[in-house]
C-alpha cells in the first residue's frame, strides 16, 4: 500500500489519538511544572454599628490580573513531584534518620499519601493478576469436562462479572457485605462477632478488594483458558497417557505448555488493568484505608473548590512512568517478534 | 468426550462439577440478590434482625400491602430523573460506536495492508496508549477544556470516548483484517477498484462478523466508563454511571439508598440482555487478541 493511501486511511484516528491522548500527556506534562496562584489578599475595615473590625478577604481583582499575566499559575518546576504530597524526599530523609529499624521506617513511610497509594496499587496489581490467571485456568478446567449440553448456559452465567460496569460490580457486593447485607451478616453469625465488618479495618478492605478484582476479571482468563483448551492437540494428550501420563501430568506438560502464550496474554492485559484500579476504590468507599494511584489523581481533580491540577498531573506523571516500565518487557517482546518477522 | 483421553473418574467428575457450581453462584448470585432485593423496601433489603427478610419482606408487605413494591424504580427514575441519564447514555454510546467504528475500520484495514515499519510503531504506541488510565489523560484534558469553554457537553465526552478507544479497536480490528486474505482486496483492484472502493464493497461486507465483534467491546467501553463521564459531564447531562455514584452521597444519607439499588438493577439490565443476544461475538472477541498474541 503506497505511503499516500495509507495516510489517507489511518489519518482520522491517528488525528483522534494524537489530539485526545498524546497531547494531554504533553499537557499533564506541562501543568505538572505549576501550582496554582497563592491567594491575594487584602486586609479590609469594616466600621459598623458596633465599632470597627479588620478582615482579610481574597482580593479577586488582583487574583484575574496574576491569573491573566500567567494562566497556568505559577512555575514550580519540578517542587510538586518532591513535596510531601508525592515522593516526598524530605520525609523520607527525616523518617530514615528518626527510625531505629526498617519495620518502623517502612511504616512512616506506607502513611505518606503517594507511598500508600503506590503500595496498594501494586499490591493489587501483583496479587489479584496471578490469583486470576490460576482461578480463571481451574474454571476452565472444570467447565472443559461438563456436558456439552449446559456449557451455553454456564459461560453466560460467568461472563456477568467482567461485563457488568466496575463500578457496579463493586457497588453490587458493598451492599451485600454491609454489616445488614446477606454476606456480612453470614460472616458475623459463622465468626460469632457482632462488631465484625469488612469495612473498618484496613486490612479487610484490602483482602475485599483482591476478591473483587479476582471475581470481576476472573470470567476474561477463563474465556481464553477455555478457548484454549479447545485446541489442545489430542494425538499428544493420547500419546501421553499411553507413555503412561497420569491425567495431572497430562495437565502439567501438555495441556499447559501449550496454553503458556495464553498465560502470557492474560497476564499483560491483567497487569494493565489492574494498575489503574479506580472504580473499585469508589464502589467499596473504600478511600480511607486503600488508595490507588488513580484514585489520587481523582481526588485531587476533585479537591473543594480548587481543583489541585498541578498535584494531579504530578502523580499522573509518575503513574504514566509506572505504567511504561511495567510494559518495557511487552515492548521488547513486541520489537524482537517484528524483527523475526521482517 | 467419547474420548478417553478425556474421561473423568468418578471423584473428579464430582469435584469438577462442584468447582463449576462454585462458581456459577459465585458469579450470578450476587445478581440474582439484588435484583430480587430491589422491589423490597429498604427495611428488608438491609435488615438489621434477619437477612432472611429480604427474602420474604414482611416490611414490604407492612408498607406497601405487596410482596413487592416498585417504589424503588419510581424514585430513582421519575423523583431523581434517572430516564435522563439513561436517554443521555444511550445518545453516548451509539455515537461512540459508530464513530469508533468508522475510524477504527479505515485505520485497521491500513495497518493490517500496509507493510511498513511505521506500520508496526503506530501499533506499538496504541499498546503504550491502551495501557494509560484514564484518569491521567482527564487530568490533561480539564484546564483545556475549561479554557475553551467546551467542558460539560455531551459531543466533547463520545469525542474524547471515541479518541480513547481507538488503540483498543484499532487493534482489534487490525487482527480481524489480517485473517482476510490480500488477494480479495487486490484482486478488486485489478478489476478497476480504487482502494477505498475495494475497502467499502468487498472486504467490509466479509468483515461483518469483526465489526459487530469490536462494536460490542467499543459499546462496553463507552457503556461502562466511569472516570471519564464523571469528569467530563455537567450535573444535567450526566451519564448513568456517574448518576449512580451521585445518588451514593446525598441521597443515601436522606435513607434512599434503595433508589441506587435501582438504579443499578436497571443499568445492569440492558448488559444482560446483551450478553443474552451476543454471548457468541463476546467470546470471539476476548480471545481474538489472544490467538494472535
Amino acid at each position: 500500500m503506497p505511503h499516500r493511501t495509507f495516510l489517507a486511511f489511518i489519518l482520522p484516528s491517528l488525528a483522534a489519538m494524537f489530539i485526545f491522548i498524546a497531547l494531554p500527556i504533553l499537557s499533564v506534562a506541562y501543568q505538572s511544572l505549576f501550582v496554582s496562584h497563592p491567594r491575594v489578599t487584602v486586609e479590609v475595615e469594616t466600621c459598623g454599628p458596633f465599632g470597627c473590625s479588620v478582615e482579610t478577604r481574597v482580593d479577586t481583582e488582583a487574583m484575574a490580573e496574576l491569573q491573566r499575566e500567567s494562566p497556568m499559575g505559577q512555575f514550580n518546576g519540578l517542587g510538586t513531584y518532591t513535596n510531601s504530597g508525592h515522593l516526598a524526599f524530605d520525609d523520607l530523609a527525616m523518617i530514615w534518620a528518626s527510625s531505629p529499624d526498617w519495620t518502623t521506617a517502612a511504616k512512616s513511610i506506607l502513611n505518606l499519601p503517594f507511598y500508600k497509594a503506590l503500595a496498594f496499587t501494586l499490591a493489587f496489581t501483583f496479587i489479584v493478576t496471578p490469583l486470576v490467571i490460576v482461578f480463571g485456568f481451574f474454571i476452565a478446567l472444570a467447565v472443559n469436562a461438563i456436558p456439552p449440553l449446559i456449557k451455553g448456559p454456564v459461560i453466560f452465567l460467568s461472563l456477568l462479572p467482567m461485563i457488568v460496569t466496575p463500578l457496579i460490580g463493586a457497588l453490587v457486593l458493598f451492599w451485600m457485605i454491609d454489616a445488614r447485607g446477606v454476606i456480612g451478616a453470614t460472616l458475623q453469625l459463622v465468626f460469632n462477632d457482632p462488631q465484625l465488618s469488612l469495612k473498618a479495618s484496613p486490612a479487610l478492605t484490602w483482602v475485599v478488594l483482591f476478591v473483587y478484582g479476582v471475581w470481576h476479571s476472573a470470567p476474561f482468563s477463563f474465556i481464553v483458558f477455555y478457548a484454549g483448551l479447545q485446541t489442545v492437540p489430542k494425538d499428544t494428550l493420547e500419546s501421553a497417557m499411553i507413555d503412561g501420563a497420569s491425567r495431572w501430568q497430562r495437565v502439567r506438560y501438555v495441556v499447559l505448555p501449550h496454553l503458556m502464550p495464553l498465560v502470557t496474554f492474560v497476564a499483560l492485559m491483567q497487569l494493565m488493568d489492574n494498575f489503574r484500579v479506580f472504580e473499585p476504590i469508589v464502589g467499596f468507599s473504600a478511600a480511607a484505608n486503600a488508595t490507588s494511584l488513580s484514585y489520587l489523581i481523582y481526588s485531587d481533580l476533585r479537591a473543594g473548590d480548587a481543583p489541585l491540577f498541578g498535584s494531579a498531573a504530578a502523580t499522573s506523571m509518575l503513574t504514566i512512568i509506572g505504567v511504561v516500565i511495567l510494559l518495557t518487557p511487552v515492548l521488547i517482546r513486541n520489537w524482537r517478534n517484528f524483527n523475526r518477522k521482517t | 468426550m467419547t474420548n478417553r483421553a478425556h474421561r473423568l473418574s468418578l471423584p473428579l467428575t464430582l469435584v469438577s462439577a462442584g468447582f463449576v457450581l462454585f462458581w456459577l453462584i459465585l458469579a450470578a448470585f450476587p445478581f440474582v440478590w439484588t435484583v430480587w432485593g430491589s422491589f423490597k423496601v429498604e427495611a428488608d433489603f438491609f435488615s438489621y434482625s434477619n437477612w432472611m427478610n429480604a427474602l420474604t419482606g414482611p416490611k414490604t408487605e407492612l408498607q406497601t400491602g405487596g410482596q413487592f413494591t416498585g417504589a424503588a424504580y419510581h424514585g430513582s427514575w421519575i423523583e431523581q430523573g434517572f430516564w435522563k441519564s439513561v436517554v443521555n447514555t444511550a445518545i453516548i454510546t451509539v455515537s461512540v460506536v459508530v464513530i469508533s467504528l468508522t475510524l477504527g475500520t479505515l485505520g485497521g484495514y491500513a495497518l493490517a495492508r500496509s507493510g511498513f515499519r511505521y506500520a508496526f510503531w503506530i501499533l506499538l504506541v496504541a499498546l503504550v496508549f491502551r495501557a494509560m488510565p484514564h484518569v491521567t489523560l482527564v487530568s490533561g484534558y480539564l484546564l483545556p477544556f475549561f479554557q475553551l469553554n467546551i467542558w460539560g457537553f455531551l459531543p466533547t465526552t463520545i469525542i474524547v470516548l471515541v479518541a480513547i478507544n481507538q488503540p483498543f479497536t484499532l487493534w482489534m480490528l487490525h487482527s480481524f483484517f489480517l485473517s482476510i486474505p490480500k488477494d480479495l482486496d487486490e484482486s478488486a483492484m485489478v478489476d478497476g477498484c480504487t482502494r477505498f472502493q475495494a475497502f467499502r464493497l468487498v472486504v467490509i461486507p466479509v468483515m461483518w462478523p469483526g465489526v459487530v465483534t469490536t462494536g460490542l467491546f467499543s459499546f462496553l467501553l463507552a457503556y461502562n466508563d466511569f472516570t471519564v463521564t464523571s469528569m467530563l459531564l455537567s450535573q444535567d447531562n450526566q451519564t448513568m454511571v456517574p448518576k449512580i455514584a451521585s445518588f451514593l452521597g446525598s441521597t443515601q444519607a436522606e435513607g434512599k439508598v434503595m433508589y441506587a439499588v435501582a438504579a443499578v438493577v436497571s443499568a445492569i439490565a440492558p448488559l444482560f440482555v446483551l450478553v443474552l443476544f451476543f454471548q457468541r461475538q463476546i467470546v470471539s472477541g476476548l480471545t481474538a487478541g489472544a490467538v494472535k498474541g
